[in-house]
């Protein structure tokens, strides 16, 4: 179920002050954030975010496009190395 | 028989039926564009009038995406998502399902047929 339009998109508060506080200073640097869920707004444009994947920071530099999506959508949870058997026969034809 | 929305021949179907030919209209947006033209759905599609097709082909312009367009814009959609790196983009740059189903057994319409490994157990033997 989509979120009630009443309440708009989630935006953490304490992030987007940081943005709005850089966007005023015109200052660009990466913020570590473990804020996967907020929603990423036009003013997040242009700036870095340091996104939390449960270990490592994910860098993710936002783009018009991505505008709508979550922060978390960038920043993969979960790292697929390939099934045993396909890595064997990899080896294999690699040496 | 008559042309409808370029290359779209609706044949001797009720019009609602012929309309859902055209990639893009489902029986919903069919019916809809019955009343909208004001054309008895039950009519069938060799029957309609020159003034009566010129309506509906005015309503397909005016509100709907269908056929060329329709497929170049979901595609346009998709190569964004693929081009943003997010997480959905991924999924169809792997050929895998995109909203979350499981893929440990079943996902075969996005994975395609099998491919058998030696020496793997089955889906009835893992427990």
């Amino acid at each position: 179920m989509g979120r009630s339009l009443k309440k708009g998109p989630f935006v953490d508060p304490k992030l987007l002050r940081r943005v709005e506080a850089m966007n005023q200073t015109g200052r660009r640097e990466a913020m570590q954030t473990w804020h996967r869920s907020c929603t990423i707004v036009p003013e997040f444009i242009g700036h870095t975010f340091m996104v939390h994947n449960g270990k490592m920071f994910h860098k993710v530099f936002v783009t018009e496009d991505m505008v709508g999506h979550k922060l978390g959508e960038f920043s993969p949870t979960r790292v697929f190395r390939g099934h045993t058997m396909a890595r064997a026969k990899e080896a294999a034809a690699t040496t | 028989m008559p042309r409808v929305a370029g290359v779209d021949i609706p044949n001797e179907k009720r019009i609602d039926v012929a309309l859902t030919y055209i990639y893009g209209i489902g029986p919903f947006s069919a019916k809809a564009i019955c009343k909208e033209a004001q054309i008895e759905p039950g009519a069938r599609a060799k029957n309609l009038t020159e003034d009566e097709l010129g309506r509906i082909i005015g309503i397909l312009d005016r509100t709907y995406v269908i056929e060329g367009q329709l497929r170049r814009r979901i595609s346009a959609d998709i190569g964004r998502l693929r081009d943003i790196g997010c997480y959905r983009g991924m999924r169809h740059r792997r050929g895998l399902p995109v909203r979350g189903q499981r893929t440990r057994t079943n996902a075969r319409t996005r994975k395609g047929p099998r491919k058998t490994v030696a020496g793997k157990k089955g889906v009835k033997e893992m427990h």
